[in-house]
């Protein structure tokens, strides 16, 4: 499976049915004076792509970084895959952690480390496997997931922004996540690197059957990976529904994503 | 006017405070993991020999000048009394109980303390540390808890080589101006240094390494805003950790004369 791979298909399947994984409400974060959620709420569903599209500054990686732990929520509540994030115990917090996949905007590899150390970092100190032959086995096959195999040896400073993205993707699929965040994928990508990010995306929800939560201000980005839109606005839910339903909303706070 | 000045004086104060309960929770936060975790030999290997390597050259040539220097300059205030004798008692004496120590300290303080800052700082800002974390790979006990226990151990065997360094710098000196022999003066340096002498050197070095692992990774740790926090950090790196090795230095003066 490659990116540039034309299997994956982008289909919105119902929802109808479908459990629920991961459950946001009323969630709210401020930082000194500045609000950066003011309640916002939703849910995912199983193998579901939610994409949550707003401007830069309204929150949004606030709330995946609150959904994760990495940032103490003021308020609201979180569950992720049957885990009560807010009451977790560290080594609960690990369990949950284990089960999720987190593609960080800046790719943040490990630049002192080949790309073939930063897959395997998470196989020996979650999995314990230090087999090597076992380890070259799983860092290849996760990168011909995302089409490359051949920059095995290369160090991230080598790399192209979106082989990083790539590679970032790769190196959280090792572990086979339930839930994929992906934290503005197509961010400073060019529109080919792009396109390829977002049928990655589409792959990794056809063979793994991951749920995914896709942070975007990019409106391809949307149109091509969602199931479901959430808009934000000023740290809220503005509106929800399916690429076409909110293009159609004509509501003037997100007419400027599709007018664009 | 004066409740304005009187309101920042009380601020700076509230984060002074703040400050330093924030460091005991690292702290204690560290010697947490340093029982609970699995231990990191490897790493912590790694970052010992990191440790040594940067700082062996410097700490040589400085300790050797420092030997040289200090010969020469007390050689005619001995001979002056006549007690040209007694330079390898002097010598041994100040470079075992102090100079030794505090050249080490503050050498490994400038080269570590910023090199630590500089590279937990970069990996906070570029959101690798939050990747380990999310990848819930223990990145405290992996990145902070090796790096502390590496400063730690290996500072004691490095005052021990410039010890050496520098007492050979000064019998290189004695031996060219008073043609002494080598047996004569480091006999002579043998009967005045005491066990006390470096056991107190051994077990001050000891706090200066963990002063210099636990403020270079303090400041990296919690570093932010870009790449500004990451030159912030290295800075305080510096500052801080020289600060304290001249408050251990006043401290342990105090202490060890108690045993004197």
């Amino acid at each position: 499976m490659t990116p540039d791979s034309s299997s994956a298909k982008h289909s919105s399947p119902s929802l109808e049915g479908r459990k629920t994984v991961a459950s946001v409400r009323d969630l709210k974060k401020s930082f000194g004076d500045r609000k950066a959620l003011k309640g916002i709420s939703l849910d995912l569903h199983e193998s579901e792509n939610l994409v949550i599209l707003g401007r830069s500054g309204t929150g949004k990686s606030v709330l995946i970084k609150c959904m994760v732990g990495l940032i103490e929520p003021d308020d609201g509540a979180m569950n992720v895959l049957g885990f009560n994030v807010r009451t977790l115990t560290p080594e609960q917090l690990n369990e949950m952690r284990l089960q999720i996949g987190f593609s960080f905007q800046s790719s943040a590899l490990y630049d002192s480390m080949s790309v073939r150390e930063n897959l395997e970092f998470p196989l020996k100190r979650n999995l314990r496997i230090f087999d090597q032959q076992k380890l070259d086995g799983m860092v290849m096959d996760a990168l011909q997931e995302v089409g490359l195999k051949d920059s095995v040896d290369q160090y991230p400073a080598e790399l192209s922004g979106g082989m990083q993205k790539r590679i970032g993707v790769a190196r959280t699929l090792i572990l086979k996540p339930k839930i994929m965040l992906y934290d503005e994928p197509t961010a400073g990508l060019d529109p080919i690197t792009s396109a390829e990010i977002n049928k990655l995306i589409l792959q990794v929800r056809e063979k793994y059957g991951t749920s995914s939560i896709i942070i975007t201000h990019d409106i391809s980005c949307a149109r091509e990976t969602s199931d479901r839109i959430i808009a934000m606005v000023d740290g809220r839910n503005k509106a929800e529904g399916s690429f076409d339903e909110l293009k159609n909303l004509k509501d003037p706070d997100l007419e400027p994503f599709f007018n664009y | 006017m004066e409740s304005l000045k009187a309101y920042n004086v009380k601020a700076k104060f509230q984060k002074v405070v703040l400050g330093v309960a924030d460091i005991y929770r690292f702290v204690r936060k560290v010697f947490k993991q340093f029982f609970s975790a699995p231990l990191e030999i490897r790493e912590t290997a790694k970052q010992f020999y990191n440790v040594g390597n940067r700082s062996l050259f410097l700490v040589t040539f400085t300790a050797f000048l420092v030997g040289i220097v200090f010969t020469k300059q007390s050689r005619p205030s001995l001979s002056s009394f006549g007690a040209e004798s007694w330079l390898p008692s002097l010598v041994s004496q100040a470079v075992v109980r102090s100079l030794g120590p505090l050249i080490t300290g503050l050498i490994c303080a400038g080269k570590l303390g910023s090199n630590i800052g500089a590279e937990l700082g970069s990996m906070k800002v570029t959101e690798q540390i939050d990747a380990m974390e999310v990848s819930g790979t223990r990145p405290f006990s992996f990145l902070v808890v090796t790096r502390i226990t590496a400063t730690t151990l290996a500072l004691p065997l490095l005052v021990v080589y410039a010890d050496i360094m520098a007492l050979l710098g000064s019998f290189l000196t004695v031996a060219i101006l008073n043609n002494t022999g080598f047996m004569l003066y480091f006999n002579d340096v043998a009967n005045h240094v005491t066990y006390t002498d470096i056991f107190s050197s051994l077990i001050k070095s000891f706090f200066f390494g963990f002063a210099i692992g636990v403020v270079g990774s303090y400041a990296g740790y919690n570093a932010e805003n870009g790449t500004m926090g990451v030159g912030k950090a290295a800075n305080t790196g510096v500052v801080i950790s020289m600060l304290i090795i001249f408050i251990i230095d006043l401290l342990s003066v105090q202490v060890i004369g108690l045993f004197r």
